[in-house]
């Protein structure tokens, strides 16, 4: 099949050009370049920001508490803001803004981390277990049992285990970071398995599989030249999905006290901490939300673009 | 075929009995317990004794073995003697909750109405919008229709529950006042308005669950869709003349149907694990919030009663799905 | 029944409950239609023996009742009785042995029957029979025996002078069950009886219709209620469940609901929701403080299981220029302000409430960052190594600071953080979800009890109005430990000689004033010699529909105690 004949030659000579006609075809999707820009404008906000934006995100100012933000002053006079916290500060006197900055680091690494180990322990199983039959009815069943556990007493006793070992061996926040990073990871990468599977399971049994292994193909060619390849939409379709479970779901642990310490910020727990102050200051919602919203969003336009960019047949066309 | 599926439900039994023996030891090993709910002012020997009466004092093994007897044994018994009104359950001990000192069943039949009526019905109003949408979507790809659906549906599902519900109570509830904001779960639909009364208390919930399931299956379906799409077959098939709703909707659908039963059939059994944080926000109080106050109260048998009943589903509809691939695609054979 | 003409008024929040005084309200029983309260925290049964949460002792007020109750101002209120037993009036007898209730002629259980002492002696023995794991069992401390000279009579016997009798059948945790509809359910049969446990046969205003456990309870007027044209209304729901935003959402903003229990919220979210205008907070106070308690042993990590927050001293926290530094850098107006607002008040003692026990000592309302400072360096912990953070004796002051999870408590942690770091004083947070916190798993080492950190903060409270067993808490042999399998109420491991002394002579006196006066003894020395930083004296808060009559919000007892004098006031607004 097409895959196969087309895309052997060029690997084979010319792997530079190849990686160049990739990124001219991502670059002529819309939609995947803003995402790229707005990717790369989200994260040097946020591991950057700090640097230029020099408060401290815990600093707490109470005698500057419930700022709005500097826009608000455009339609409302009386409103209390102040150029030193654009973005407002909180209940508490905090600036919204370096909380922002300070919260994404946390939420992007988080996020990143959970999704790509999810992503690799979800495919990996997912193609041994739809390309090895003998491995397919263990695997699944481990899966079934994962599947099962309940999320909540799993957390508590890895929090249990391994909080205090992972404490005195990284530090307080590496130490968290590890276990929430691990513990969302280990959690959510059943969907990506299955679906892996099932079409693996579809591809092996096409004809361009069958005479891949007529030629005497190796295992482990076929699955990362034949297999995966054709896997990849769902995949990719799982990972940005997945991104934006995993940043939601921290915030969901921090609120049940399993999460980070609670001076730290993170994009969820601003948006959690502050749905009961939703209608009277309203960027307090609103910018964190936004702030997960668009990087999901464009992480997925990156994902069509990249989808279209290595299908070679679309490429070209 | 029909040995695959006779052998694997036959394997799903050890399978279920070692899911139940991890998820118990799970449990277990958690941290918590059942008096974590009690006020400071009980002193710790009352506290003691309560765990005592609750069975706690006993080794885990014998728990464990009650807890298998009672959920194999006794209770069929007792719904035997429901139906038939014989005595083989008599004088025998249920599965008793930790928190409410009832049988775990009774609680949970009469959580399940409202369960389905919200979570099923979401989910159902999540597929049927998300199928059209993700084939559309493929078929027009990066139309107008394609973008705003792309946007739409990642936008509702990068964003929280906990957000959506409580904005939309602000809107609709208190703004607008056209919704409730509290689930009736003793209303009993008996003709039109009570119909109507129970339509307008399950739109918001509904709202904020189709929004996450239509976002998931559309994405999956679109991706899948344009993956088949470029596929020979589907210019062979045009090329002999066929018509265009055939070719996409005969083709390439069912072609493209394998990731779409998987996630669907993996949403299926958390329709009956319910929605945590919607069913608490609208205070529906169906299964989700069952689970998660015993969880938080340490609940062991309704927690273990639940999350087993849960692998149960888990594990039927995988095998469903597993049946459904090769409906799908007849070259998947498992035999 | 005499007592309910001087309740009205009490509480200075209610604005209608002068004007809507009197005939107003009067009328035939059933005639106000439905009322709907709001829990966000859903009771699980109806039978406050087997479970002692708030949120079941409180609906099951509704239903049954306690031959006494305490009121709003913390006084003891004859309720199934012709007036409270006392040794002037010779209800209790001289050696303070015996206590004599007599029971008021004519009440009926709403089945019907008529009370009598037997139901009386029943509920004792049956919280007091070994196998049950009865959750009330203190309230039957010290109890030999129960007799009924005749049937409205009930002699409870003590095993050693009891000062304070008032603690079988007196307040919401400990109601009168009927004997008939128990009688096969004693013992360890106690859990068994599904059907009795969620709809128990009571006295009170309400008959239980419908029990969804963890979800709502539908209750309707009790026919045989002992007061002519009460309770007003004829049904009640009593839903469970959701969060706090939302209970008070739905009395305040949406007007769905008649009466929100508990609302633990920020002040300004309380505030904008009494802005819509259907609904009113009202706040009560009992004896309930946040604290931070102060780890008395060595919680280091290094240290065995066996020694962990066992041995003492603490590394620096014992001394007392560390302690009473920690406590003037906090700046409780401002804690009040943030996370309580009417609900709170500033306070610098253990037990801040009834009035009687309340020290005077001490004064922290103002908050002294330079004078900490001072009384640091005058005491010699200076930053030697110049990192920002105080060494005592070339331990660095770094503490961990855990609490459970909870918005206020993580704002209280915040702030209190930073006011710690400008006295030198580096403070890591940890919070934790408070089913572990507060679960007593001796096997995690998350428990408050275990203690595994330098401070932590909770609240805690004590029933009634006697703080005798509550200031047992300070006592040495009270201390957890492994020995102890981590039980005990001792948090901080206090311990001082003259503490346990002074508490033996507490158990011992009789006079109310001379009580008063050890207790408030006892509450200094606890403070004075680094026991705990007391924060805050928190209120209940809960909110009604301005259109609910009759509310008279009760700390002492179950907040629904008067539902039977509420009625609809016909003013929506």
């Amino acid at each position: 099949m097409t895959d196969s004949t087309i895309a052997q030659p060029q690997a084979d000579d010319k792997a530079r050009n190849q990686w160049w006609d990739v990124w001219d075809q991502f670059k002529s999707h819309k939609g995947a370049m803003a995402g790229l820009i707005f990717l790369i404008f989200i994260t040097l906000f946020c591991l950057l920001g700090p640097l230029l934006w020099s408060l401290d995100p815990g600093k707490l100012d109470i005698r500057n508490k419930d700022l709005r933000p500097v826009y608000v002053a455009l339609w409302d006079g009386s409103a209390k803001t102040s150029w030193a916290n654009p973005m407002g500060t909180d209940n508490l006197g905090r600036d919204i803004m370096a909380n922002i900055m300070q919260g994404g680091r946390i939420s992007l690494a988080v996020g990143w981390t959970a999704m790509v180990l999810a992503i690799l322990i979800g495919t990996t199983i997912g193609v041994i277990a739809g390309y090895f039959r003998r491995l397919d009815g263990l695997l699944m069943r481990f899966t079934d049992l994962v599947l099962a556990l309940p999320l909540l007493p799993l957390l508590l006793v890895m929090m249990l285990l391994f909080r205090d070992p992972l404490r005195a061996a990284f530090g307080p926040e590496n130490g968290i970071f590890i276990l929430i990073v691990a513990g969302i990871g280990i959690t959510s990468w059943m969907q990506t398995a299955r679906i892996v599977r099932g079409d693996v399971m579809a591809l092996k049994e096409r004809e361009f599989v069958l005479a891949a292994r007529s030629i005497g193909t190796p295992s482990r060619r076929m699955i990362t030249r034949h297999l995966l390849p054709n896997v990849l939409s769902p995949i990719m379709v799982s990972a940005t999905l997945g991104l934006a479970t995993a940043i939601i779901t921290e915030s969901a642990l921090s609120f049940l006290g399993l999460g980070f310490p609670s001076d730290f910020p993170t994009w969820g727990k601003i948006l959690f901490d502050n749905v009961d102050r939703m209608t009277r200051f309203p960027e307090r919602v609103l910018f964190p939300g936004l702030a997960i919203s668009l990087t999901v969003l464009s992480v997925n336009y990156i994902g069509d673009g990249l989808r279209d960019a290595l299908d070679p047949r679309i490429r070209g066309q | 075929m029909l040995t695959y599926t006779i052998r694997r439900l036959l394997l799903s039994i050890p399978t279920l009995l070692f899911i139940a023996l991890v998820i118990f030891l799970l449990l277990e090993l958690a941290p918590g317990d059942p008096m974590g709910q009690m006020p400071l002012t009980i002193p710790d020997d009352v506290k003691q004794r309560m765990r005592e009466a609750l069975g706690l004092g006993e080794p885990w093994y014998t728990r464990f073995g009650l807890w298998l007897y009672q959920f194999f044994v006794v209770e069929p018994q007792y719904w035997i003697d429901g139906a038939f009104g014989t005595n083989f359950a008599e004088g025998k001990q249920r599965i008793i909750s930790f928190q409410s000192r009832s049988p775990v069943f009774d609680t949970i039949s009469e959580r399940i109405p409202q369960t389905l009526w919200v979570v099923g019905m979401s989910y159902i109003v999540g597929i049927l919008i998300a199928l059209p949408i993700g084939i559309y979507s493929a078929y027009r790809q990066y139309s107008v229709f394609d973008q705003a659906g792309t946007f739409i549906t990642m936008i509702g599902f990068s964003i929280p529950p906990f957000f959506t519900g409580p904005l939309l109570i602000v809107i609709f509830a208190v703004q607008l006042g056209w919704l409730p904001s509290v689930y009736d779960t003793t209303h009993v639909v008996r003709d039109w308005d009570t119909f109507v009364t129970q339509f307008k208390q399950m739109i918001l919930p509904v709202m904020v669950l189709a929004l996450q399931t239509t976002a998931q299956i559309a994405r999956y379906m679109r991706a899948s869709m344009l993956d088949n799409l470029g596929q020979d077959y589907v210019r062979t098939a045009r090329a002999k003349g066929l018509g265009e709703s055939i070719v996409v909707m005969k083709h390439v659908l069912r072609n493209s149907m394998i990731p779409v039963v998987t996630v669907i059939a993996l949403g299926i059994p958390s329709i009956f694990g319910g929605a945590i944080i919607t069913e608490q926000v609208f205070k529906v109080n169906g299964i989700g919030q069952l689970l998660i106050i015993a969880i938080q109260g340490n609940d062991i048998p309704m927690v273990m009663t639940l999350t087993f009943l849960f692998a149960v589903l888990i594990v039927m509809f995988n095998i469903i799905a597993d049946v459904l691939y090769g409906v799908l695609d007849p070259r998947i054979r498992y035999d | 029944m005499k007592l309910r003409t001087v309740l009205m008024g009490a509480i200075a929040s209610l604005p209608f409950a002068q004007m809507a005084m009197a005939d107003a309200h009067e009328g035939e029983r059933g005639r106000d239609g439905e009322v709907k309260i709001i829990y966000w925290q859903a009771p699980s049964i109806l039978n406050p023996f087997l479970s002692g949460g708030t949120k079941d002792v409180e609906s099951a007020s509704l239903i049954v009742e306690p031959l006494a109750r305490y009121n709003p101002q913390g006084e003891l209120t004859p309720w199934l009785v012709e007036e409270i037993p006392t040794v002037s009036n010779g209800g209790v007898s001289e050696d303070l042995m015996s206590i004599t209730w007599k029971i008021t002629p004519g009440i009926m259980w709403s089945d019907g029957t008529p009370f009598t002492s037997a139901d009386v002696k029943f509920t004792a023995d049956y919280c007091m029979n070994e196998e049950m794991g009865c959750a009330q069992l203190t309230k039957f401390a010290g109890v030999t025996s129960v007799e009924t000279p005749d049937e409205m009579t009930v002699v409870v016997t003590f095993a050693e002078p009891t000062p304070f009798p008032y603690g079988p059948f007196v307040g919401g945790e400990s109601p009168i069950l009927q004997a008939a509809q128990f009688a096969d359910c004693t013992g360890a049969r106690a859990p068994e009886c599904t059907d009795q446990n969620f709809g128990p046969i009571g006295t009170g205003p309400f008959v239980v219709t419908e029990f969804r456990t963890n979800d709502v309870i539908t209750l309707v007027a009790n026919e045989n209620y002992r007061e002519a044209g009460k309770p007003a209304f004829a049904s009640m729901t009593f839903k469970g469940g959701g969060d706090a935003t939302a209970a008070g959402r739905s009395v305040m903003e949406t007007g769905e609901f008649d009466y929100a229990w508990n609302l633990q919220l920020a002040p300004d979210v309380i505030a904008q929701m009494e802005e819509a205008g259907l609904g009113t907070p009202v706040a009560g106070f009992g004896p309930l403080v946040e604290r931070i308690m102060l780890n008395n042993t060595n919680p280091d990590p290094a240290l065995g299981p066996d020694e962990r927050s066992v041995i003492r001293p603490h590394p620096f926290l014992g001394e007392p220029a560390v302690y009473k530094a920690m406590s003037m850098a906090i700046d409780r107006p401002l804690l009040v302000e943030v996370g309580y607002g009417q609900a709170g008040k500033v306070t610098c003692n253990w037990v801040p409430a009834p009035a009687a026990v309340n020290s005077t000592t001490f004064d922290c309302s103002t908050q002294d960052i330079a004078g900490a400072n001072a009384m640091l360096d005058e005491a010699g912990f200076v930053d030697t190594d110049g990192d920002g953070v105080r060494e005592v004796n070339g331990v660095p002051m770094k503490i961990l600071y855990q609490t459970s999870t909870n918005a206020v408590r993580q704002d209280f942690q915040a702030l209190i953080k930073q006011w710690w770091s400008e006295i030198g004083i580096e403070a890591e947070l940890r919070n934790l979800d408070a089913s572990v916190f507060f679960g007593g798993d001796p096997g995690s080492p998350d428990t408050f009890q275990k203690f595994y950190a330098d401070v932590e903060m909770y609240a805690n409270t004590f029933n009634g109005t006697d703080p005798q067993s509550y200031l047992g808490n300070g006592l040495c042999d009270k201390a957890p430990s492994p020995a102890t399998q981590w039980q005990g109420e001792n948090i901080s491991r206090f311990c001082m000689p003259e503490f346990d002394a002074l508490h033996a002579q507490l158990t011992t006196t009789a006079d109310a004033g001379e009580r008063a006066a050890i207790a408030i003894q006892l509450n200094d020395m606890m403070v004075e010699n680094g026991g705990m930083i007391p924060l805050v004296h928190r209120g209940r808060l809960s909110a009604h529909a301005n259109s609910l009559g009759g509310i008279d919000l009760n700390v002492w007892d179950s907040e629904l105690w008067n539902a039977a004098d509420w009625y609809r006031t016909g003013d929506n607004r």
